[in-house]
């Protein structure tokens, strides 16, 4: 089945600012759960981020691709709203610091005793280790 | 009657003085303008949360689950005050009217028999609250955000008061600040961080134009899906809620320091010029009744001969 395609308003907020807010074809959002796509129509979803890429596709191509590090989703009949804790270009990430930052977390990791600094360094590999992903996989189309 | 040199070094004295009070005046209003910049762009995000939250409370049913965020402890004995100022002075009664405020709460949550706990953002809330209440506070922040006010500023303070809660050394958490109304005056302000007051979901059939703020579209409720649960969403949303409301208010704190600063420096600048007009004066006079005395000494030795 063929429809006229149909765009739906998107927005990205970070804490610091409004990142993007224009309409959309299609959004990839990396939830925690998995990535899920949202067309125009998405039925109502408030969903956690886990950090990953996130894709602004219009048309057949994909616009933007941001890396964010975690947050929060709504998408209702009105527009789909990302609350994102961090969001760059997946452009502007440097491997060879994002490496950096990870072989320092790993040298710090097994050293700490303190289970909630621990958790913390955890949570901050999860990210990095994420962000080395998306520099690293360059994203098709 | 102070002599000529004495006025003539207190006018040099108040005119360097003034040069320095105007300087911090523009640096005052520079600073300002960019404070003001960043709470605008920090806007969008808090109202989009607490959109988010109300919608999310419309159709909340508070079950034995649900995070603690929200229904508190089950007590309200221990009360967490954090009091946000300013790490400089020489703005006016900026970090004053925060203390005075943190003082009257404190003074009346222990008339209560609450027990009270304060935590000091700023370098000057420390000074004048370590006089009478220095074994209440429990801990103090400096320098944050003396370059440039981030969120992961608001976060570590936010981080700070969750663990005391989650810790069950404190029941309620609230901060006291400078909301920032315009540049000419900023509010003390109190505002209940823990546990949150979920906004109120209010009837939309009844007037949707109501609804909640101004930039926030009506949206009617709609039967959401959770990814996962929505008691785990709002496990997450919460606490990152607490730190939006710590970042807008530190935010509003940074705008009102330069905003008081300008202010108070833009009186002190004028005071000065007023300053130095009265002494050019009285240095005029007396230079004046100097050159008199002088002559008439000519005339009545002259005469004399």
């Amino acid at each position: 089945m063929v429809t006229a395609p149909r765009k739906f308003e998107f927005e990205l907020v970070s804490p610091e600012q409004l990142v993007f807010s224009e309409p959309v074809d299609m959004a990839v959002v990396p939830g925690a759960d998995g990535d899920f796509g949202v067309l125009a129509g998405h039925s109502p979803l408030i969903s956690t981020l886990r950090p990953g890429v996130l894709q602004i596709w219009q048309g057949d191509v994909v616009e933007q691709s941001l890396f964010v590090a975690g947050g929060f989703a709504e998408v209702n009949e009105e527009r789909c709203t990302v609350l994102a804790d961090e969001a760059i270009p997946v452009s502007s990430i440097d491997p060879t610091l994002v490496t950096a930052e990870i072989e320092e977390l790993e040298a710090e990791l097994p050293g700490e005793v303190d289970p909630v600094a621990k958790k913390l360094i955890e949570t901050r590999l999860n990210i990095a280790r994420a962000k080395l992903w998306a520099a690293k996989v360059p994203t098709t189309h | 009657m102070p002599s000529l040199k004495d006025l003539r070094n207190r006018i040099t004295s108040v005119k360097s003085t003034r040069k320095i009070t105007s300087a911090m005046k523009m640096v005052a209003a520079s600073k300002l303008r960019r404070a003001q910049e960043q709470a605008h762009a920090a806007q969008p995000y808090a109202q989009r949360m607490q959109g988010m939250l109300s919608r999310l409370a419309a159709n909340y049913v508070v079950t034995p689950a649900a995070p603690r965020l929200l229904v508190g402890s089950g007590k309200d004995q221990t009360h967490l005050l954090i009091v946000l100022t300013s790490d400089r002075g020489l703005a006016g009664g900026f970090n004053s009217y925060v203390v005075r405020e943190a003082r009257r709460q404190i003074a009346a949550l222990l008339a209560e028999g609450k027990t009270v706990k304060v935590l000091t953002v700023g370098r000057k809330a420390r000074d004048l609250l370590r006089r009478d209440h220095r074994e209440r506070i429990i801990d103090s922040l400096e320098g944050i955000g003396r370059k440039k006010l981030s969120f992961t500023d608001a976060t570590v303070i936010a981080k700070a008061a969750l663990d005391k809660f989650d810790a069950g050394e404190v029941d309620v958490v609230t901060v006291i600040y400078n909301r920032f109304k315009s540049v000419m005056a900023q509010i003390p302000t109190q505002l209940q961080l823990v546990p949150f007051q979920l906004p109120k979901a209010k009837p939309v059939a009844a007037d949707p134009h109501a609804h909640h703020g101004h930039h926030e579209h009506v949206v009617p409720p709609a039967v959401y899906e959770f990814e996962p649960s929505e008691e785990e969403i709002l496990a997450e949303l919460l606490p990152r809620n607490l730190a939006i409301q710590l970042y807008s208010a530190l935010l509003d704190s940074a705008a009102g320091e330069q905003a008081a600063r300008m202010t108070a420096m833009d009186n002190a600048t004028r005071n000065a010029g007023d300053a130095i007009n009265r002494y050019t004066l009285a240095y005029n006079r007396a230079r004046q009744a100097a050159i008199t005395k002088e002559l008439i000494e000519i005339v009545s030795g002259a005469e004399a001969l």
